[in-house]
């Protein structure tokens, strides 16, 4: 079967790439258009290291096919900062030592932004409930708790 | 008894000192590239003409292979290479062999998901329908999971023919390993004891869980040199292991490491990467493999499941009189030393006039085990905890004054054997005492578990090098992974010899032939092994840079000394010369000798043990039996706490981890020997709303064996949460459990049997 052909909208930019059907989006972002900032831990859509926004919403880009980001946005943690200027949320990551091997932190980042773009002020049970499709293996998920609250309060302030 | 292990005694290396950068909080050097996406991990790389590989897998537990037909692969189109155990050279006489035939197996599948064949081809779509191809003949055999039952007479010999040193008579021919530890008369300390109590207890196998599967890509050219890319704890073991698999000596491939995304033991040993550099010889182009998550569960670590007995002794006032410990480890289907090492630390926390530990490592058709976080003590620790507990409940004693009592101290003969030095474990445990969250209430269906916990902490072989950059700026090459932000750990302690800001200090980790021979990022070594080289790296450019300055003034280089960042004269005959910096010696080296380096290479010992205490409320659901953890307390002594962040993260994770092995992590066998639960769903980790804040407690009791005291923290942090929830269950169900994990189903029907 040929490719497909595919013009979607990524962290702002135009872009166009050619895939295969059963192709999912994290490949084709990781393989076809050089974004390897979202990861694959599990490709079953149980860990969230591959989280990415698509038109707005939440999801696992290994549960997405890449056909599907046809005439759609596509946000990654490579759209997160505004060149030099961090997002509040990645600077708090980095104050809270909100990471340790860094695998699922692009994920984490990824689903706190959406979760803050609904709740701007989001309790520490709906930020833990909110976060628990992003699997951290290394942290125990307080600091990282803790990073998202604070960066939901300086948003808030700001 | 055999006590072969010797405590480090370095002990003269701690010297007290006011420290300026040591215990500050900097944000860690490689943190922007892991939030904005940009750091490199093991999946992350490509290279020009990449080829993809992936694995055949044995689908059976156990079977003999009787032959693999590989020719109807290599017709296809797109197919580059196919490799079998054939394709790699045997290693005498060593353990290798070992991991060798678990990267491909050669004779015989030992368990479900055992590689049997790789190809590479132009994707990784082709590289899996050319799999589907390769003819493999298997006679099946009989399988056992089981660690008891792997034991017994008419259990399947996996090893058949194959003789384990210094086993007891008695043991069958899957009994790989048997050590015993301890002193004293046990009879004797029994007689003492007013209760004792007696009690088997059995864990499940966990896996490390690392969010990043194995990945690697690796390049062989004509010319017989290899380069290797990979996520891995250790890229000197890499070398060495995939250079003797293909057959090439060590200076022809360089091992270069990614970021890597978690470990915990389990990237101690290789799977993928001479596979993949063998595939790559064969085909002449770079080969890059990723396993799948369900790749990472049936063939990657886990650690050991457990069985064992435990009898203890205590007299009415909750002195401990004999402790007896039979452990009996399986870690798949090749030897190791898992069960040892529990046996040695069961025991470790308390001072015993008389104790024993016996402990058997066990075969079965199960993947080999791999290190995970202070292997084989929280199965071991888990046991004698949870016994202490349950006599302190019958004699209606203090859990944390009982252990304070028979608690280990400098001085104490410990049950493994050496004498320790300064240790934190009173210390540990006074402060869990005065702690608020001993003293608070609980509610309805809650119970509060303790306990103590151990681990020995390694040192090892270590280089570091230092170079002083000519504007006065400093690089630090190491050669270890940085898996929970060591650079910022080493950076830190570079800053803080040389008198300089932590900013001027930028430290990186080296590719195998850019830096000597370092081991594994394993044992807790890091901080306290690359810590102790980086400091003595920094005296040596020190002494460098006084020789210098004396140069410059013309006098004895006796007469200079190291002051807050500069060479200043010192004693009487100096002369009076204003503090020469960093950077205005390094501004000058060449006018006065050239470059400036400072270096350590050496194995290091005295890494210094450590103990740990946590204290837990749960909240049992009796009538789901689902278990909620509703606070948690880490108490650990640190030795020094460089970067106190990244060690209180070491602390929570460890404890999550912990968590999850006494509550929901179980490797799940059905009867036909297969793994039913290889993915994140059904082997189900902690996740955000399982677990409340954990808040850690640092003491910082200072290693003798470091220049500023540090121990290492990643392990300890494991090993006291399933006896401390296992506590808090039984305590909130009202019925000791003995399995593990405590998923609702068991302590449900351990409701139920108690009723």
């Amino acid at each position: 079967m040929s490719k497909i052909h595919v013009s979607t909208s990524i962290n702002g930019d135009a872009v166009e790439y050619l895939c295969e059907p059963e192709e999912t989006l994290l490949d084709a972002l990781r393989n076809h258009v050089g974004l390897t900032g979202a990861k694959e831990g599990c490709g079953s859509g149980d860990c969230g290291a591959c989280s990415v926004e698509l038109d707005g919403r939440l999801v696992c880009s290994c549960l997405v096919l890449a056909a599907e980001a046809e005439g759609k946005t596509v946000s990654t943690v490579e759209g997160m900062a505004d060149g030099e200027k961090l997002h509040v949320l990645q600077r708090k990551i980095l104050d809270h030592a909100a990471l340790q091997c860094g695998i699922c932190t692009p994920g984490i980042l990824v689903a706190a932004k959406a979760l803050l773009e609904k709740n701007s002020d989001p309790s520490e049970t709906e930020v833990r409930y909110w976060l628990a499709g992003n699997l951290c293996r290394c942290t125990g998920y307080d600091k990282i708790i803790r990073a998202v609250m604070d960066a939901a309060a300086e948003m808030r302030g700001a | 008894m055999v006590t072969e292990y010797v405590e480090g005694s370095a002990g003269t290396e701690y010297n007290k000192r006011d420290f300026k950068v040591v215990g500050t909080r900097p944000p860690r050097p490689d943190g922007i590239d892991k939030v904005t996406g940009r750091a490199l991990f093991g999946a992350d790389l490509t290279a020009p003409g990449m080829l993809h590989a992936t694995i055949l897998r044995s689908p059976h537990a156990h079977a003999r292979i009787v032959s693999i037909d590989t020719s109807a692969v290599l017709a296809m189109d797109g197919v580059k290479a196919v490799v079998t155990s054939e394709d790699f050279v045997k290693q005498q006489g060593s353990g290798n062999q070992d991991t060798l035939d678990n990267c491909m197996a050669r004779g015989k599948v030992l368990y479900d998901g055992h590689a049997v064949a790789a190809v590479a081809a132009t994707s990784v779509k082709v590289a899996n329908a050319a799999l589907k191809l390769i003819k493999v003949e298997y006679e099946v055999l009989p399988h056992e999971t089981d660690v008891d039952a792997a034991m017994l007479d008419s259990a399947p010999v996996l090893h058949e023919g194959r003789k384990f040193r210094n086993i007891p008579e008695g043991n069958n021919a899957n009994v790989s390993g048997f050590r015993e530890f301890g002193h004293g008369d046990l009879d004797e300390g029994f007689a003492k004891a007013d209760v004792i109590v007696e009690r088997s207890f059995k864990t499940a196998a966990t896996h490390q869980g690392y969010i990043e599967p194995h990945a690697t890509l690796a390049t062989m050219g004509p010319d017989g040199r290899g380069e290797i890319w990979v996520c891995t704890q250790g890229h000197y073991m890499v070398r060495d292991m995939a250079a003797a698999f293909v057959g090439m000596e060590t200076s022809q491939l360089r091992v270069t490491p990614s970021e890597i995304g978690g470990g915990f033991g389990g990237k101690t040993t290789v799977y993928l990467e001479p596979v993949a550099l063998a595939l790559s010889k064969k085909s002449g182009r770079p080969v890059k493999m990723v396993m799948t998550r369900e790749e990472v569960f049936r063939a990657s670590g886990p650690t050991t499941s457990s069985s064992t007995d435990v009898k203890i002794g205590m007299t009415k006032d909750g002195r401990i009189t004999a402790g007896q410990a039979k452990l009996r480890y399986q870690g798949g289907a090749y030897p190791n030393i898992t069960a040892m090492l529990g046996a040695m630390t069961a025991f470790a926390s308390y001072d015993l006039d008389a104790v024993e530990a016996q402990a058997w490592n066990v075969l079965t058709n199960r993947p080999k085990q791999a290190a995970y976080r202070a292997p084989g003590a929280p199965m071991a620790i888990y046991t004698v905890e949870s016994v202490i507990d349950e006599l302190c409940q019958k004699l209606d004693l203090d859990p944390i004054e009982v252990r304070l009592l028979n608690a280990a101290k400098k001085g104490t003969l410990s049950s493994y054997g050496p004498t320790f030095d300064e240790i934190g474990l009173v210390a540990t445990l006074e402060a869990a005492k005065a702690h608020p969250h001993y003293a608070a209430p609980l509610g309805p269906n809650q119970g509060r578990g303790v306990s103590c916990g151990f681990w020995f902490n390694f040192a090892g072989n270590t280089s570091v090098s230092m170079n002083i950059n000519e504007d006065g700026t400093v690089a630090v090459i190491e050669g270890n992974p940085d898996i929970g932000g060591s650079r910022a750990s080493i950076s830190m302690m570079a800053a803080e010899e040389l008198g300089i800001p932590f900013e001027k200090v930028r430290t990186i980790v080296a590719d195998t032939n850019s830096i000597g021979f370092n081991d594994v990022t394993d044992g807790s070594r890091v901080t306290f092994a690359v810590g102790l080289a980086t400091i003595k790296a920094a005296r040596a450019a020190i002494k460098n840079m006084c020789g210098r300055a004396a140069q410059v003034w013309g006098i004895d280089a006796d007469a200079v000394d190291w002051l807050d960042g500069a060479a200043v004269p010192t004693g009487h005959n100096a002369g009076e010369f204003p503090p020469m910096t960093v950077a205005e010696i390094a501004g000058d080296q060449a006018k006065t000798g050239g470059p400036i380096a400072g270096h350590h290479e050496v194995n290091v010992d005295g890494a210094g043990v450590s103990f740990g205490v946590h204290l837990v409320d749960v909240e049992v659901d009796p009538e789901t039996g689902f278990t909620e953890i509703k606070r948690y307390t880490v108490f650990q002594d640190a030795g020094k706490a460089i970067h106190p962040d990244y060690v209180e993260g070491q602390m929570q994770g460890g404890a999550v981890q912990g968590i999850g092995w006494a509550l929901n992590e179980e490797y799940i066998y059905g009867e036909d020997g297969k793994l039913q639960n290889a993915g994140f769903l059904d082997y189900r980790i902690p996740v955000a709303s399982d677990l409340p804040m954990i808040d850690a407690v640092i003491l910082e009791i200072p290693n003798p064996g470091h220049p500023y005291g540090v121990r290492g923290v990643g392990e300890t942090g494991i090993v006291p949460p399933l006896a401390a929830v296992a506590n808090g269950v039984s305590h909130a169900a009202g019925v000791r459990m003995s399995e593990l994990p405590m998923s609702p189903p068991r302590i449900l029907a351990a409701i139920d049997g108690a009723k």
